[in-house]
């Protein structure tokens, strides 16, 4: 598509501005998203799209918004050419904005390389299973619901929640065992503030990896249909630098809340027929246009791995925006608000967190053997000791039997023990599981079913000393 | 002739076309420049609206489309089997060899390979009379499966020539003649997915698809022609569960169909099927597979396509006599792209925004699944198992409820199972199967005949323990009477030893129907025993700390081999230890 044809075609025809949309009459050949570029009548330049072709007008979304534009002084000029990105390693270490362009004072990037920003899908036929356990330090996520190169896992959040924090600390602490590889951190803000965004930014400066950063920055103050094409930047740039540069790439995408919330914007303005909670149909689909740009090809050396953060409205998971995530995502880490509230870092509540591709990634010669059971029985301990809770909220401690006071005190363990961790705690896997067998083993041990005899007798303490 | 027109609109998916005036309805057009592959799907005066399965992205007004005459059709014929295609059946294999990792539009490719050879033996002889759906010839397609060639419906004649060798598809491979007419003949034929394909008559479905799923099988079986809905919040367990229907269910054929969902998913059937062995056949799973990848990035209209597609491949092996089994997986990402295009067609939304045909193209869908007597008299059948993907788990919402009303079964995944890992994650006082009844006869004279008995044994236990669990909510569990303490006992038993079952235990993963009888009728066993020794004034903390308890609960790890001997032992063992429990 690179060679097409240029015919650059300038209109002053705008005929509606409505929200961010202009509709532009008498076009000729508008071709269906196609970017345009806008001239306010006070100078100004900016970005649009083609939403709709017709063969006498085109629906165009304007990136930075409308404000200041109106029917009689905006010219309209048509680029023939999708949205495109120059992509060059040279954009390891630098600063764009949410559309691509330089924010550090640092040069244009010049490149052969111009990537269509809306990529391609990646043939299913080609793909490559992730598999590698990837070590993030963290025992919740590394016994519970591990982590592998390749995968796309969210972090569902809510305001006032550590997710920033840990999601820094996971892109801090996570390796591969065993491999010393060429990695980058392509982070892409949406709607974020200028200190969240400055969070990362410090977190990163710290371990000296901003050689390895290439971030894209959509601000609170930005304009917020610009936020739209922002991840799709940065995937571009992920996908060039995993898929032809060899890199380990780790994707971080902050907040898809407010990209949601642009998306819902414009589909307003078009007076679609609205879907669930006002946001459009198909907003599945376009979530998953970036999220499936996530994996592993097969043959490559680089992954692609996607952490979005996303806050939940109301902590509410079936709001339409995580619910719709996580049909999308291979699996999610939830954070929970009581568990924050009782002083709990991280407060990731393991139960509806998931990892999808765990089993791939663990077990003898990746963790260890008795990985998979052990996360198994703590699961099932844990979710029995929450149970207990309710109950003594209702009949009091009183009424347990003492096989149920063990669990409720399992619970306890759990979360004080287990889940907590210091904000640059960097646990092994193997300290991870130990404590993991440390809290099981004060359960009796007929209790354990998850786990099969022969790694009890291996790795429980009580037959360990 | 060809009809000709010219792009008015384009608006996604969804492209508007004028001048189209004797275009018919789902009819495939060729639009724009790079002739991307479109289907009619409404029309109106000179104008035709078209869903265009490839991105539109780029594509211009005034550009032109061609209609081709033809409405969306499947090839049928040998090369299915151990494929993987898109929604509108173009091979991933073939697209990646052209295309490379990614997948680029306006790229023509054949379903069939066309430069295969099969060794085609034909069943009749020239001169014959044939008629429609008529099995005249066979060729081994893979390790496991006869492909039985046959003669496309509607058509009949007399056998004017038939050969016997190595075939292309495009060969021909004889031809018939009616009223002085000659057709030639091939290996394939297409035929219309929109279109079911005809039989002679349906059947009552009266035998159990057996699933190896401890839960499906005993509790809530589907038949072999039935159909089924596993609705469930996303990791619930719809696509592990429907992988395992795909790996273990004793149909013949499976035809697989991932319609809106992730990559890797497909990925992973690519990997394990290849490797994972049928235990009917003892060939590798994949010998009996089709494979259709419409992810969620792939264009939304060819999704919509992909259950069509499906379906009628399962149709055409079921003309061949076989029994086939279609998952689809979800069938919400498919009402959800009817719903966009609706959307763009600036139809009138029905509920949810959903097109109000949305009822009628489920039932549609779900009533092509049928056991049947096919056109030549063979018996074959097509059960469709579709996963809904609620919002917000909601069951309330319309597609669930449309595909309860058609569907017979309904496996109700519950997030409060998944959350605590009990998979599969399938609540046993929510699910049904309507065919339960019927199917009750073959189990009682194939498996054994308690079988049906044992299985309402169960059931009653399990809802017992619902009651009471609400009462331990409000009191306590220590307020029960003994008995009912018991009750709380085995129905744990039967939920942690038997229904729960984990998919990635080698052993564990699949469980033969005879072994499934026998773990849940030890564990009723365990029941008896425990009665009589209450009645013996035996508490019941005692009997809970019985050492066969963890030998019951360990049953589902022993491999099939040791199940007859492991069975004796605990029999022995569990008499022993009630006695010595004085
Ligand atoms: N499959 C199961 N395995 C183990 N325990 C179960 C199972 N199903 C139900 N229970 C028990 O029943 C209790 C109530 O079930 P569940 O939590 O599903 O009810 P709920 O209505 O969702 O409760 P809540 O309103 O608290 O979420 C559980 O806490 C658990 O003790
Ligand atoms: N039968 C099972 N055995 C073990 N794990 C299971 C089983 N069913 C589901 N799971 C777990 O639940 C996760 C989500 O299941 P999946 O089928 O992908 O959910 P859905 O398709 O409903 O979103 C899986 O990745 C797996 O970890
Ligand atoms: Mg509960
Ligand atoms: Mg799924």
């Amino acid at each position: 598509m690179d060679s097409q044809e240029i015919k650059i075609r300038e209109y002053t025809s705008v005929g509606e501005v409505s929200g961010p949309l202009i509709v532009v009459q008498g076009v000729e050949g508008a071709a269906y998203g196609e970017v345009v570029e806008i001239e306010t009548p006070s100078g100004d330049k900016r970005k649009g799209q083609v939403l709709e072709a017709r063969s006498d007008a085109a629906v165009v979304q304007v990136f930075e918004g409308t404000s200041g534009l109106d029917t009689s002084g905006t010219k309209v000029r048509f680029t023939g050419e999708t949205m495109k990105i120059p992509v060059s390693v040279e954009m390891l270490g630098r600063f764009f904005d949410g559309l691509g362009r330089p924010i550090d004072k640092g040069p244009e990037i010049i490149s052969e390389s111009r990537y269509d920003v809306n990529g391609a899908p990646m043939n299913p036929y080609r793909r490559e299973y992730p598999n590698e356990f990837i070590q993030t330090g963290i025992s919740t996520i590394d016994c519970m619901n591990t982590l592998v190169r390749g995968q796309k896992l969210p972090i569902f959040s809510g305001s006032g929640l550590p997710h920033n924090e840990l999601a820094a600390q996971i892109a801090r602490q996570a390796k591969v065992l065993g491999k010393e590889e060429q990695f980058a951190v392509v982070f892409a803000a949406m709607g974020i503030t200028y200190e969240e965004s400055n969070f990362f930014m410090k977190d990163f400066e710290k371990t000296g990896a901003m050689e390895r950063i290439v971030a894209f920055m959509n601000l609170a103050d930005d304009p917020a249909i610009e936020r739209l094409i922002t991840p799709k930047m940065a995937l571009t740039t992920a996908e060039y630098l995993a898929f032809e540069e060899d890199m380990q790439v780790l994707v971080i995408l902050t907040d898809m809340t407010n990209y949601c919330e642009a998306l819902r914007e414009i589909s307003a303005s078009r007076e679609e027929v609205p879907g669930r909670r006002g946001y459009p149909g198909y907003m599945y689909t376009d979530l998953a246009m970036s999220y499936e740009r996530a994996g592993r090809i097969s043959g490559k050396k680089g992954s692609i791995t996607q952490m979005q953060i996303l806050s939940m409205p109301d902590d509410d998971i079936t709001h339409p925006i995580p619910d719709l995530t996580g049909y999308i995502t291979e699996g999610q880490f939830v954070l929970s608000r009581e568990l924050h509230r009782k002083g709990i870092y991280p407060p990731v509540d393991v139960l509806p967190s998931l990892s999808r591709l765990m089993n791939q990634g663990i077990g003898a010669g990746k963790t260890r053997e008795d990985h998979s059971g052990v996360s198994n029985q703590l699961y099932s301990a844990y979710a029995e000791g929450r149970d207990m809770r309710d109950l003594v909220a209702v009949v009091g401690e009183e009424a347990l039997t003492d096989r149920d006071k063990k669990y409720l005190e399992f619970a306890d363990r759990f979360e004080r023990e287990f889940v907590t961790q210091d904000r640059d705690e960097n646990r092994s896997i193997e300290e991870t599981l130990d404590l993991g067998w440390d809290l099981l083993s004060m359960l009796p041990e007929r209790e354990l079913k998850r786990i099969d005899d022969d790694i009890i007798e291996k790795y429980h303490p009580k037959h360990r000393s | 002739m060809a009809i000709k027109g010219e792009i008015i609109k384009v608006a996604g998916p969804l492209v508007v076309a004028d001048g189209m005036r004797g275009s018919t309805m789902y009819e495939v057009m060729r639009v724009g420049e790079e002739r991307l592959l479109g289907e009619n799907i409404g029309l109106e005066g000179d104008k035709a609206y078209i869903q265009v399965y490839e991105d539109t992205t780029g594509i211009k007004p005034g550009e032109g489309v061609l209609g081709t005459g033809m409405p969306l059709s499947a090839s049928l014929g040998p090369g299915l089997l151990k494929n993987i295609y898109d929604g509108v059946q173009r091979p991933l294999m073939e697209i990646a060899e052209r295309s490379g990792d990614y997948i680029e539009r306006g790229l023509d490719v054949s379903g069939l390979d066309v430069n295969k050879k099969w060794d085609f033996a034909p069943s009749i002889a020239k001169g014959e009379e044939v008629k429609a759906g008529q099995i005249i010839g066979t060729l081994p397609e893979s390790k496991v499966i006869e492909h039985r060639v046959l003669l496309p419906p509607r058509i009949n004649g007399t056998i004017k020539e038939i050969n016997e060798g190595k075939f292309k598809i495009d060969d021909p491979i004889g031809t018939l003649e009616k009223s002085g007419e000659e057709t030639p003949l091939y290996i394939y034929h297409k035929w219309p997915v929109r279109i079911p394909r005809p039989y002679i008559e349906k059947m009552e479905p009266d035998e159990p698809m057996i699933t190896g799923q401890r839960i499906l099988d005993v509790f809530f079986p589907i038949a072999k022609g039935g159909t089924a809905a596993i609705p469930g919040g996303f990791g619930t367990g719809k696509t592990v569960t429907q992988h395992q229907l795909s790996r273990w269910s004793d149909t013949d054929i499976i035809v697989y169909v991932g319609c809106g969902e992730r990559g890797n998913e497909m990925t992973e059937v690519l990997k394990d099927f290849p490797k994972l062995i049928d235990p009917k056949s003892g060939e590798v799973l994949m010998e009996r597979t089709v494979l259709i990848a419409n992810t969620s990035n792939m264009p939304v209209a060819a999704r919509e396509a992909s259950v069509y597609t499906g379906i009628t491949m399962a149709e055409y092996y079921r003309d061949m006599g076989y029994k086939v089994s279609l998952m689809a997986d979800s069938t919400s990402r498919w009402a959800e792209a009817l719903r966009e295009i609706s959307g763009r067609m600036e139809e009138m939304p029905g509920e949810e925004g959903f097109p109000a045909y949305l009822a009628s193209r489920l039932a549609d869908f779900y009533e092509r699944a049928g056991k049947v007597t096919t056109l030549n008299g063979k018996v074959g059948s097509v059960s469709v198992t579709g996963a809904v993907s609620p919002p917000g788990g909601d069951f309330s919402e319309p597609v669930t409820q449309n595909t309860l009303r058609i569907t017979k079964v309904f496996w109700a995944l519950d997030s409060s199972l998944a959350d605590r890992r009990h998979f599969p994650a399938i609540n046993w006082l929510r699910s049904y199967s309507l065919y339960a009844e019927e199917l009750s006869k073959w189990f009682d004279e194939n498996v054994a005949e308690d079988f049906t008995s044992n299985r309402k044994d169960a059931m009653r236990l399990l809802q017992q323990e619902s009651e009471l669990q609400e009462i331990v909510q409000l009191v306590g569990p220590d307020a029960l009477p003994e008995r009912e303490r018991l009750v709380l006992e085995v129905a744990r038993m039967i939920r942690e030893d038997f229904l729960m079952q984990n998919a990635y235990h080698d052993v564990d993963t699949y469980c033969s129907i005879e072994k499934q009888y026998e773990m849940l009728k030890v564990i009723l066993k365990f029941h008896e025993y425990a009665s009589d020794a209450l009645g013996r004034g035996i508490s019941v903390e005692k009997i809970a700390d019985l050492s066969i308890r963890d030998e019951v609960a360990r049953m589902k790890y022993i491999p099939q081999e040791g199940v007859e001997m492991k069975l004796k032992e605990i029999y022995g063992e569990m008499d022993k230890e009630f006695k010595e429990l004085a």
